[in-house]
């Protein structure tokens, strides 16, 4: 059963000869990237397949490459119980690009999706209960955006007359600063 | 008074709010909870109370001073979450640790483990009703922290470990205070299991509650004794290890049945094991440095500032600029406490990094809550909650 990740590359390969499906390994781990319309596909394949036997979801996470065009990345952490083998399958996706959910594969990619639906606004198609996880009941916008401001745009704040929190634009006596220490110098190469 | 129709009136479901300021929710935990009488039918959590945007404020600080960051995740167990981050920037720095300071870093990481445990498990048992083990167990605790202080300075927010190493060596006399003390702390765990283990209470409240199948367990992403406790036996330290733990000896404790009894002995278990390590771990620790010698990539010490310009330079540049870390992803996971703690580190060749997104443990256990707590009692889920061991720091990040 023993098989080592350069196997399971020429596996996949031959399993998946879209033009658009790519598998390498690094950093001793197994990169899958693919179209958008594939990744269900994907990741029923490695899950059901016993070959492959990634029976472990680990996470989801989204990526924002503003300015890039698609802008976000989507990352599964996969991993393999039985082969002990990682997996990272990645897509990349555009603006208001539905995805679809991988929920009834893996219980637990329900608020994965949440959260990157809640981060950055990656919506994903027939996820049973999309609703935002982390941020507040009534927040707009999508946080982990890069352009999203570190400090966001409102201010909460318990009015004493309303008896209740009031929200408002955020009002600083000093907006945070960014210090920009990076420099060009890079040193002497001795050889 | 009128007489109650002999007909039965059909019960009502009804609804309630569990939390977020509920003394067995662990910090902030809302569930709504739909009961049938006393009956859970669903358990929805609403979590995100303690957001604090860790991830966003990490992409705004350079690696340096965002390592304090993951002290204040799961505040139970500091010095782990560190850890998973500092192995990242290692490995996409491309360096490695000194062997003393790789020691360092597991025998810390197991002290860690037993904090971590001592008070789930005391907390755990307050939750269906005792209350000396937490007394007993804080004593354990406050004597471990300790030892923290000692090494880093803090107690909780250790922010000790850094790219290429520890912040600075053990001092004087630590190593064997603590071989000194380390029986001792057998004695209190031994305490506790004697107290804890075969009350019956307490089994009447844990033995098969909250039952989570092997398959069930791996389908809910569980990691760490959650997925241990099911029967899985699977453990990073073992089947992917990192640092020394390959040249260290330990078991591994799986439980059978899966339920809160069996997640509560799993832990009790990895603290005798922990106490192996750390004790392995005093006697095998080779002398050297505990930090690399590149001065890109680490602080001078401050006595070497006085009399060197260098020194002084390189002080400044690093704690302006810090160091920048080339270009490149990657994945780096450890076996915290509570399970699989994982950093997904994206850097831009910048000092800062691009993204940093954080893989908790407590978020998995909490989703898998209404699986675990579908028609058990509302009294077994203040057991339920308490045998997950979440910390709500690292859930909402």
């Amino acid at each position: 059963m023993a098989q080592t990740l350069q196997e399971l590359e020429i596996f996949l390969k031959a399993a998946f000869l879209e033009e658009d499906f790519h598998v390498h390994i690094a950093r001793n781990c197994i990169h899958i990237q693919s179209p958008v319309d594939m990744n269900s596909r994907v990741v029923s394949f490695l899950k059901e397949q016993p070959y492959c036997g990634f029976n472990q979801l680990i996470d989801i996470v989204g990526i924002d490459l503003y300015p890039n065009s698609p802008r976000f990345s989507l990352v599964y952490h996969l991993l393999s119980l039985r082969h002990n083998l990682r997996a990272q399958f990645k897509i990349c996706l555009d603006d208001m690009q539905a995805i679809q959910s991988i929920s009834h594969l893996f219980p637990n990619a329900g608020w994965y999706e949440r959260e990157a639906f809640d981060m950055y606004g990656i919506v994903f198609k027939n996820n049973p209960d999309l609703r935002r996880i982390l941020t507040e009941y009534d927040f707009q916008g999508y946080p982990l955006r890069k352009d999203f401001p570190l400090f966001g745009y409102t201010q909460v704040r318990y009015d004493e007359t309303l008896k209740r929190v009031v929200h408002e634009p955020v009002d600083l006596p000093q907006m945070s600063r960014e210090f920009d220490f990076e420099s060009d110098w890079r040193g002497a190469k001795y050889e | 008074m009128s007489k109650p129709s002999p007909q039965m009136e059909p019960l009502k479901k009804f609804t309630i709010n569990f939390g977020p300021q509920h003394p067995s929710a662990h910090g902030v935990l809302r569930l709504i909870l739909d009961l049938d009488g006393e009956v859970v039918e669903r358990a929805d959590p609403h979590i995100g109370l303690l957001h604090r945007g860790t991830e966003k404020l990490l992409e705004h600080k350079t690696y340096i001073q965002g390592l304090p960051y993951f002290d204040r995740l799961d505040y139970v167990s500091p010095m782990s979450q560190e850890h998973a981050f500092v192995l990242a920037t290692e490995e996409l720095l491309g360096i490695t640790p000194p062997l003393r300071a790789q020691y360092i870093r597991v025998l810390f990481c197991e002290m860690t483990r037993v904090l971590n445990h001592i008070l789930n498990v005391t907390t755990f048992a307050m939750d269906v009703g005792a209350i000396t083990p937490i007394l007993w167990g804080f004593e354990a605790r406050e004597t471990l922290l300790g030892f923290y202080e000692r090494a880093s300075g803090a107690r909780f927010h250790a922010a000790y470990f850094r790219p290429g190493g520890v912040h600075g060596d053990l001092p004087l006399g630590f190593l064997s205070d603590l071989e000194n003390y380390l029986p001792e702390l057998e004695k209190q765990i031994r305490d506790l299991d004697k107290l804890v283990t075969d009350n019956r209470i307490f089994k009447q409240r844990t033995v098969d509650i909250g039952i989570i199948s092997k398959t069930d367990a791996i389908d809910y992403g569980l990691t760490g004794p959650l997925l241990r406790a099911s029967g899985v036996a699977w453990d990073l330290r073992k089947s992917q290890p990192y640092e020394v733990y390959s040249e260290l000896k330990f078991d591994i404790p799986v439980g059978t049945h899966g339920d809160c009894y069996s997640r509560y002995l799993v832990r009790m278990e990895e603290m005798y094991q922990s106490l192996k390590i750390m004790l392995q771990c005093i006697r095998t620790m080779p002398e050297g440095d505990v930090l690399i010698q590149d001065f890109k990539i680490r602080a001078p010490e401050r006595d070497d500032m006085k009399t060197s310009m260098e020194a002084l330079i390189h002080h400044f540049k690093f704690f302006t600029e810090c160091f920048e870390v080339p270009k490149g992803e990657c994945y780096k996971a450890v076996e915290a406490p509570k399970g699989e703690f994982g950093v997904h580190l994206i850097a831009d060749g910048s000092n800062k990094p691009y993204r940093c997104k954080i893989r908790s443990t407590g978020i998995a256990a909490l989703q898998a809550l209404e699986k675990m707590s579908k028609g058990h009692l509302l009294g077994d889920l203040s057991a339920i909650i308490g045998s997950l061991d979440v910390v709500f720091g690292e859930v909402d990040r």
